[in-house]
């Protein structure tokens, strides 16, 4: 058998693309599944369907940023495919999302700084100068904006609502705000997409997305931590070192589609 | 009838939860009524509304959303129907079916 020997390089705008897209993806896929998680759990049955609405939406989304993914990789793989058949190492989302749910308080906080950010950072993709990506982006926008008036409202209620509730809620806060400089860290891949256009500069959206948080949390009477760790000390769910979460995460999640491949229903 | 009453009859109808009850209605196009949906806990209306929007609008074909404290609506009483509602039944000149709608009138 006679292979070719020379493989062109993949060029580099579909490589960091075909990254970039994994990240969006990724973020919503893991998140989604953390956030079904609540299904039959949630505190009181009307909070049950909204949180599962979340999770919905958020799988709807990676179904579609993965969907990109796979035709700008053009080596036939799908939507599927990259969900449940990668590995750890290969998963892009950031740590944040790949967190255990912990208790309401905690879900809560985790979804309303990823939501604010999903905003922002939604808000700037719909206006890519990707066809395809800016209308992803405006789609699930619109889904963005209700998370965010839905979890805004809740760290209201439990910020200030009784002694546990501001407690809990001030734990959550203060464990997870060391994850969210990752959300804006930029490396080469984000270089890539903003000089084409395709993506907005993460350090613009941070300052957008640290106004919009301190409002919310003046309004629920939380204190942010001060020692925010610079984004450069924080990289790791990007290039694929993950926490030991998303195995577990994943090995729940891909074990149907790997032991009944092609399965239909 | 009184408030205490409708405020009484609406803790007898959830006595299960802590947070009060609320009726939603829906309305499904422009011009249509609001109609009575069901109902759901909620601590505010706010949340009254998030709520009501996940149960009753995820599913889409909802353009309008009501929602009102059940302890806001005073009911007619069931043991009442009788003199409540039946002096109209028998007077068929009280009823609409004489007149023609015209074409075009849709929703009526």
């Amino acid at each position: 058998m006679t292979s070719p020997s020379v493989v062109p390089a993949p060029r580099a705008a579909p490589n960091a693309l075909f990254e970039y897209l994994l990240r969006l993806g990724d973020d919503r896929l893991v998140l989604g599944h953390r956030v079904s998680e609540w299904c039959g759990h949630g505190p009181i049955l009307e909070e049950d369907i909204a949180t599962s609405n979340v999770a919905l939406d958020l799988l709807g989304q990676a179904t579609m940023f993965l969907r990109l993914a796979g035709e700008v990789e053009g080596k036939g793989r799908d939507e599927d495919a990259l969900a449940y058949f990668r590995e750890v190492v290969e998963f892009r989302n950031c740590h944040l999302v790949e967190l255990p749910k912990g208790d309401f308080a905690f879900t809560t906080a985790r979804q309303f700084l990823f939501d604010v950010h999903a905003v922002v950072l939604l808000d700037a993709l719909s206006r890519s100068t990707h066809a395809e990506l800016a209308a992803i982006a405006a789609k699930a926008l619109k889904e963005a904006k209700y998370h965010v008036r839905h979890s805004a409202e809740w760290m209201v209620k439990l910020g200030d609502g009784t002694d546990e509730s501001h407690r809990r809620l001030q734990t959550a806060v203060d464990d997870l705000w060391r994850f969210t400089p990752e959300m804006f860290a930029s490396d080469a891949v984000d270089r890539a997409m903003i000089e084409l256009g395709i993506a907005p500069d993460l350090a613009e959206l941070r300052v957008q997305w640290e106004a919009l948080v301190r409002d919310v949390a003046e309004r629920a009477t939380l204190t942010l931590p001060h020692d925010t760790p610079r984004a450069a000390h924080v990289r790791g769910g990007r290039t694929g070192a993950h926490t030991e979460h998303l195995g577990h995460i994943l090995a729940e999640m891909q074990i149907i589609a790997r032991s009944h491949p092609g399965a239909t229903w | 009838m009184n408030q205490d009453v409708v405020a009484a009859q609406a803790e007898a109808l959830a006595p299960d939860s802590q947070w009060p009850l609320w009726e939603v209605f829906t309305q499904s196009e422009q011009g249509a009524p609001h109609e009575h949906a069901g109902s759901l806990h909620a601590t505010d209306a706010e949340q009254a509304l998030q709520n009501a929007r996940d149960v009753y609008a995820r599913r889409g074909g909802v353009i309008s959303l009501w929602v009102v404290p059940a302890a806001a609506i005073t009911a007619s009483s069931p043991g009442e129907n009788g003199p409540f509602f039946d002096p109209g039944a028998d007077k068929a000149y009280r009823h609409p079916q004489f007149y023609k709608v015209p074409r075009g009138v849709r929703g009526v």
